[in-house]
């Protein structure tokens, strides 16, 4: 599996890791033009560590919901092209719009991805890759909302949380129902569990089905 | 494709570098389907050329989230106890001084009427002697005061949503603000029974209930709700008591998730609507 272009593996400490080049936003590691990528703290940064074939190839036109403070987005938009961000809570979107005004091609939203009619006037069709980091209940009805802003041959990269589901359920069993709903309006490409880095969560690469 | 490809667009209206436009194009638009929106800005000629489109973009969205962000963490729930205060503050006081008003204005005029409408009259009049001129004026702040207390009105109407979507939903926005203000926060509004929620606003009667000198009292300031208010005296305390639990669920909901549960409100619907239907058999 190859990483996308703009993407690095760069040796510091004597490990390597993943690495962009941007301006730093949290206080993260730096090795020259380089800030190191931390998957520990980025779901997507895991699911390239774990060297899931998520398609990306860098320049790619991003929607990305559930952007927090940024940290993951802004990474994205080191590498991709126009990345829209959708963020719910206040507090972390004070942070991503931080994040976003060092970076042209980066759009901070404050918008529910459970609504993408609130957002559609402003997010473009057609985009390459549709990344979802939701904690909401309900995850694969956002994933199916949102297919709409991909192209026909884009992908999902959704890191399904099993606790936002169901937090007395098996994660296993609650992925199996993720899957299943995800499977109406996607094709299912991989799955990795992202347990390594991140407890009880499920990535997911997956292909719009045609309407 | 629809005949005005950009009518959605949130730059249909907006002229470029207008941030208070696209703002309020970014807050409150919308529409279904996404669409090529870089490609009909240039077509649009709302943008040169799409690097110019996305430069605008961004300083668009930066500056609109950033502004939105803003409102929503100073909309809090203190905000909103303030505001309810200072509402029934001025309601009141602007009141208090209408029957001032009607008192010196009868005595002045022949045709004074009284209450907040009276004062409205009597603060346009022409006043021709010195103590008309004082009377008039005093009518002035009556009005100012009243006006006052509707411009908090509909800021607690536009904020109370932000802050406790279900709970407005469910009460209105004022009722929703008074019960977050008599429990001091929505934090510890959420950690009360929906026995208390049931009563608050009516501390006095629980108090001379609790010292043995009266009834417990059926309802609080839900019974400005039309579910108490509108059913009859009889089923009041039942429907009191199935709101209260389905409110305190609402303030729960607000609280520790956020998200709008439409259950909850058909819930309550369905059971008022079988606590009324007492009164047909």
């Amino acid at each position: 599996m190859t990483l996308p272009e703009g993407v690095s593996r760069r040796r510091v400490d004597d490990r390597e890791r993943l690495a962009t080049r941007g301006e730093p936003v949290y206080g993260e590691p730096t090795d020259g033009p380089w800030r190191l990528w931390d998957a520990g703290r980025s779901k997507l940064g895991a699911m390239l560590e774990l060297g899931l074939d998520t398609g990306l190839t860098g320049g790619e036109g991003v929607l990305y919901l559930g952007a927090a403070s940024g940290t993951t987005v802004s990474h994205v938009a080191d590498f991709a092209g126009p990345t829209y961000a959708v963020e719910f809570a206040p507090r972390p979107a004070r942070d991503l719009v931080d994040v976003a005004a060092s970076r042209p091609n980066l759009f901070p939203l404050l918008k529910d991805a459970r609504r993408p009619e609130t957002y559609a006037h402003v997010v473009e069709s057609n985009l390459d890759v549709l990344i979802q980091d939701v904690a909401t209940r309900g995850q694969a009805r956002v994933a199916a909302r949102n297919r709409r802003f991909l192209a026909p041959d884009g992908r999902l990269l959704a890191a399904i949380k099993a606790r936002s589901e169901d937090v007395t359920r098996e994660p296993a069993a609650v992925f199996e129902d993720v899957l299943a709903t995800l499977r109406d309006r996607y094709e299912i490409l991989a799955t990795a569990r992202l347990d390594r880095y991140h407890d009880d969560h499920l990535a997911v690469v997956a292909r719009p089905l045609a309407e | 494709m629809t005949d005005e490809p950009t009518a959605s667009a949130w730059f249909q209206d907006v002229t470029p570098g207008d941030a208070d436009a696209a703002r309020d194009a970014i807050d409150d638009g919308g529409t279904t389907d996404p669409a090529d929106w870089p490609a009909r800005a240039v077509a649009s000629g709302f943008a040169a050329d799409e690097a110019t489109y996305y430069d605008r973009l961004h300083e668009a969205t930066v500056t609109a989230t950033r502004a939105a962000v803003r409102e929503r963490e100073r909309a809090d729930d203190q905000q909103l106890i303030h505001c309810i205060r200072a509402m029934d503050d001025a309601e009141r006081t602007a009141n208090e001084l209408a029957e001032r008003v009607a008192e010196w204005a009868g005595a002045l005029f022949d045709d004074a009427d009284t209450g907040v409408a009276g004062a409205r009259s009597v603060a346009e009049r022409d006043a021709e002697t010195a103590a008309e001129r004082r009377a008039v004026s005093l009518a002035e702040r009556v009005v100012d005061l009243a006006d006052e207390a509707d411009d908090l009105r509909a800021y607690i109407e536009r904020a109370a949503p932000a802050v406790a979507p279900n709970l407005c939903r469910m009460a209105g926005p004022v009722l929703a603000a008074r019960l977050i203000a008599l429990a001091g926060g929505l934090d510890t509004l959420a950690k009360k029974p929906s026995g208390t929620v049931q009563v608050l606003g009516a501390e006095d009667a629980l108090f001379a209930h609790l010292s043995g000198r009266a009834p417990s009292p059926k309802h609080g300031v839900i019974y400005t709700h039309d579910y108490v208010r509108n059913t009859r005296p009889a089923d009041r305390g039942s429907a009191a008591r199935a709101l209260a639990g389905k409110l305190t669920i609402a303030a729960r909901i607000d609280h520790y998730a956020g998200d709008i549960r439409p259950s909850v409100h058909e819930e309550l619907d369905e059971r008022i609507a079988t606590i009324r239907a007492r009164a047909d058999q």
